[in-house]
C-alpha cells in the first residue's frame, strides 16, 4: 500500500490485492487503515516514477500499435486501428496483451470500443471488454457517471440529484445539463458516446539519432573520410536540430572491405549540433585509422544526446560583440580531443592552509564559483611536489636559515620571513603530526624561497624546500 | 644599476611623419593592420621604450627566466600572469610539468575562474595546444611552457595569433644544460623578455620587501634591447618602478654638466 499526504492529511494513494481484500481502498485515511490492519505496511507514494513507469508500459506496448499515448495516472491507450489484423481479431489481440502483461506481473484490464472515452470507461467499470462497433452509446449509458473522468465533486453533486447513470445524463435536455455542471461534462459524455474526436497525445519512441552512408567504390584516402565525415555530421546535425537535442557523445564507425572495422569515439563537453565543429574533432583521430584496402561503410552515431534550445549558433568572431562570458566549449573540446578530456581542467580553491590541497582540478566547463584563496598570505608560483630536503643552517635553533644547501649548491640567506605555522588537518585525512614552520628566505643571489622545518627545532625537525617565489 | 636606467632613460629617435606613414603602409600590407592597441605596463620608462607603447597584442613574446633556481621559473611565471592578469578574458594555459601554483597566480590577479589548464604530455605536443588556443577568439592571452621552439614553430604561432588578436606568452623552461642553451636560440616572436630575481630593497624591520626583478626587454621587434630594474606583479597584475630609484634626483643634468 502506498501513501500519499495532502497537507496534513494522509490517504492511501494505492493498495496492494491483498490489503484490498482486506477492505482498504484508495482514498481511505491511513489512521482508519492502520486501526483496521495493524501491521500495515505502508510506504510513500512516488508519483514521478509511478509516471516513468507508464511511460515504460506505453513504450512497451508500441509492439502492438505504433499509436500509443499513456494516459496518467493508471492507463495507456493504444490507436488499434489496423493492427488487430495482424493477431487474428480484436479478442485474440486483447488476449495476447493480457497475457504479456500478467507474466510480466501486471494486473491489467482492457476494453477495445470506437472511442478512447469509450473505452476508458468501459476498462475500468465493466471490467474491460469489446464493444462491437456503433454499440457505444448502449455501453456506456449504463455505467455509472463516474466513467465519464469528470471531478468527483461534480459526480457528487450528480449523485445529490439522482443522477446515477450516464444514460440518464445523456437523456437530460442539454442545454440546461451544460447550464448545470459545465461545458466539460458535455464534453466528456461527447466523448465517452464517441460523438466527439478526442486526439491522442501519441509516444513518439526514442531512436538514436545516426546517420548512416555506404559506399559503392570502397574509399581510402585520408582527405575523402575526412570530407564524409562532415557529411555525416551536417546529415545527423539536421536531425539534431527537428528533435531540439545537441549531441555529446559520437560514435564514428568505419567498416572495412575485408569486414573489420574501426570505432572513434568523441564527447563534447557542452550540448551542440555543430557539424563543422563535430567533423573537426574527429580530424586527428582519422589519422591513426587504418582503411586497409578501403571502407564501404560508415556510421555516425549520436550515442549520448541531450536537449539542446533553439539558440543563435552562428554569432561569434564579430568584431563589437563582446559576449560576458565567452563560450569556451569549442576549445575545450578540441582540446580534449587531443589530449583527452581529464587533462583539460579548471583548478578550483579549496577553503584548507596545507599547500598540496590548496587547488582542486574541476571540468574546465564546471560553474565558476566565487572562492579564492586567501589574498594577504604570500605564495609561491612553483611548488617542489614532493618537497625536497635541504639541509640548513640557524643562528639559533628557532632563527630562520641563515644558510641553506639544496641540490649540493649553497644559497647564503639575506634576508628570511616567517614562520608561518601551518598544521596539519586531521578533518582533511592528514596523520597527526606536529605542524610545519614556513619561512620565505631571499638569498645574495636573489632567489627567493619557500622552506619549512616539519617539526620545531627542539624536537629534530628537519628543513625541507616547497616551493620558488617570483 | 645605473647604467641601466641610463639606457633606458635614452628615448628612441624621433620619427618623422613620413617615416611613421611609411611604417603604416607597411603594416598594412603586412596584414597586421588590426587596430589592436598594445597593453601599456603603466611605466613611462618601459611604454616609451616599445614600439606601440606597450606590449603587442595579438603577437608571440616569450619570458626566460634567470639567476638561481631558473629551471623552476617562478618569476617568469608571474611576470606572464600578470600580463595575462590585465587582458580581458579566459586564459589558456598549456604544460607539461605539475609544479604551476595555482595560489601564487592569483596573487598576481589572475582569478582561478579565468584559467583552464592543458596538460600536454611532452614538450612537443603543448605547441599544438598553444597553436589551438590561440585559433580562439575568445580568449585572452594563451601561456605556453615549453623547452624547444622551431622558427619555423614559432612563426607558426605568430601568424596564428595575429590572425586572432590572442596574445601568446610562451615560458621558456629548461632542465639540463642543453635545453638551456635551446632556450637562446632565436625564434620569431615579437619580444623577448628575460627576467632575473633581484635583491629586494632593505625593509626598515627585518623581514622580505617589496620583491625586485631585473627585467631585460632582450629581444623586441621595432625596437632596441633594454633593461630595467622593476617591481615585481602586485595584485593587479601590474609592475612598478621602486620607490628609491623613482625618487632619485636627475643624474642626467648632472651629467651634462660634468662632460661640458
Amino acid at each position: 500500500m502506498t501513501v500519499s499526504a495532502v497537507g496534513s492529511r494522509r490517504t492511501i494513494a494505492a493498495a496492494c490485492p491483498a490489503a484490498q481484500r482486506l477492505g482498504l481502498h484508495a482514498g481511505m485515511a491511513v489512521a482508519q487503515a492502520q486501526a483496521m490492519v495493524p501491521k500495515l505496511h505502508v510506504w510513500d507514494a512516488t508519483p514521478e516514477e509511478d509516471a516513468a513507469a507508464l511511460r515504460e508500459l506505453a513504450r512497451w506496448a508500441i509492439g502492438y500499435s505504433p499509436v500509443v499515448a499513456p494516459d496518467p495516472p493508471d492507463g495507456v491507450w493504444i490507436d488499434i486501428a489496423g493492427c488487430a489484423h495482424l493477431h487474428g481479431s480484436e479478442e485474440a489481440l486483447l488476449e495476447h496483451l493480457l497475457g504479456r502483461l500478467n507474466e510480466q506481473g501486471v494486473t491489467a484490464r482492457a476494453a477495445v470500443a470506437d472511442a478512447p472515452g469509450a473505452a476508458w470507461a468501459v476498462a475500468r467499470f465493466r471490467g474491460g471488454g469489446i464493444i462491437p462497433v456503433g454499440r457505444s452509446v448502449e455501453a456506456v449509458a449504463v455505467l455509472p457517471v463516474a466513467a465519464l473522468r469528470i471531478s468527483p465533486s461534480i459526480v457528487a453533486v450528480m449523485q445529490k440529484l439522482g443522477v446515477e447513470r450516464v444514460g440518464q445524463l445523456a437523456a437530460m435536455p442539454r442545454a440546461p445539463m451544460v447550464r448545470r455542471f459545465g461545458k466539460d461534462v458535455a464534453l466528456r459524455l461527447d466523448q465517452a458516446m464517441g460523438h466527439a474526436f478526442e486526439p491522442l497525445n501519441p509516444l513518439i519512441p526514442e531512436e538514436t539519432p545516426l546517420s548512416t552512408v555506404a559506399f559503392a567504390e570502397p574509399i581510402g584516402r585520408l582527405k575523402a573520410i575526412k570530407n564524409v565525415v562532415h557529411r555525416l555530421a551536417e546529415d545527423l546535425c539536421k536531425q539534431l536540430v527537428k528533435r531540439g537535442q545537441g549531441v555529446r557523445r559520437l560514435d564514428l564507425i568505419l567498416r572495412r572491405v575485408d569486414q573489420k572495422g574501426a570505432h572513434l569515439r568523441i564527447g563534447t563537453a557542452k550540448a551542440t549540433r555543430d557539424a563543422p565543429h563535430l567533423a573537426k574533432l574527429f580530424d586527428e583521430r582519422l589519422e591513426t585509422v587504418d582503411p586497409g584496402f578501403g571502407i564501404e561503410e560508415m556510421v555516425l552515431v549520436a550515442s549520448k544526446t541531450e536537449p539542446l534550445s533553439e539558440t543563435q549558433t552562428e554569432a561569434r568572431g564579430i568584431a563589437g560583440v563582446s559576449a560576458p562570458d565567452v563560450d569556451m566549449s569549442r576549445l575545450v573540446d578540441r582540446l580534449g580531443a587531443k589530449v583527452g578530456a581529464h587533462r583539460v581542467y579548471r583548478l578550483e580553491p579549496v577553503q584548507t592552509l596545507v599547500p598540496e590541497r590548496m587547488a582542486r582540478k574541476v571540468p574546465a566547463l564546471a560553474p565558476v564559483t566565487d572562492a579564492t584563496w586567501p589574498e594577504n598570505l604570500p605564495r609561491p608560483t612553483r611548488l617542489l611536489d614532493p618537497p625536497e630536503p635541504v639541509v640548513a643552517t640557524a643562528l639559533l635553533p628557532d632563527h630562520p636559515p641563515a644558510l641553506i644547501v639544496w641540490r649540493k649548491v649553497r644559497h647564503k640567506v639575506t634576508h628570511a620571513d616567517g614562520p608561518e605555522r601551518i598544521a596539519p588537518e586531521w578533518w582533511a585525512g592528514d596523520t597527526d603530526g606536529p605542524s610545519r614552520d614556513y619561512y620565505r628566505l631571499e638569498t645574495d643571489k636573489g632567489g627567493r624561497f619557500w622552506v619549512f622545518r616539519d617539526a620545531p627545532a627542539a624536537e629534530g625537525g628537519r628543513w625541507w624546500l616547497h616551493g620558488f617565489f617570483a | 644599476m645605473t647604467r641601466h636606467l641610463l639606457r633606458s632613460a635614452s628615448s628612441p629617435p624621433a620619427a618623422s611623419p613620413a617615416v611613421a606613414e611609411l611604417r603604416r603602409q607597411i603594416e598594412r600590407l603586412e596584414g597586421s593592420a588590426q587596430v589592436r592597441p598594445p597593453l601599456p605596463f603603466g611605466i613611462a620608462a618601459v611604454d616609451r621604450h616599445l614600439p606601440g607603447g606597450g606590449l603587442a597584442r595579438g603577437a608571440l613574446h616569450e619570458v626566460v627566466e634567470a639567476g638561481p633556481a631558473a629551471e623552476f621559473a617562478g618569476s617568469a611565471t608571474l611576470f606572464a600572469a600578470g600580463i595575462a592578469a590585465r587582458l580581458k578574458g579566459p586564459v589558456l594555459w598549456c604544460l607539461t610539468r605539475r609544479d604551476l601554483f595555482a595560489p601564487g597566480l592569483a596573487l598576481a590577479g589572475l582569478a582561478p575562474g579565468r584559467v583552464i589548464y592543458v596538460e600536454g604530455g611532452r614538450d612537443r605536443d603543448v605547441l599544438p595546444l598553444v597553436e589551438e588556443g590561440l585559433r580562439e577568439r575568445g580568449l585572452a592571452a594563451v601561456v605556453g611552457e615549453v623547452t624547444r621552439l622551431s622558427l619555423l614553430a614559432s612563426r607558426r604561432l605568430q601568424l596564428a595569433a595575429e590572425a586572432s588578436g590572442v596574445t601568446a606568452l610562451l615560458l621558456r623552461r629548461w632542465w639540463t644544460v642543453a635545453e638551456k642553451d635551446v632556450t637562446a636560440l632565436p625564434s620569431a616572436a615579437v619580444t623577448r623578455w628575460r627576467i632575473a630575481p633581484a635583491a629586494s630593497e632593505p625593509a626598515p624591520a627585518p623581514g622580505l620587501g617589496r620583491v625586485q626583478w631585473q627585467v631585460d626587454l632582450m629581444r623586441c621587434r621595432g625596437g632596441a634591447p633594454c633593461s630595467w630594474i622593476l617591481e615585481a606583479c602586485d595584485e593587479t597584475g601590474r609592475l612598478a618602478v621602486p620607490a628609491s630609484l623613482a625618487r632619485r634626483p636627475d643624474s642626467a643634468a648632472l651629467r651634462r654638466a660634468v662632460t661640458r
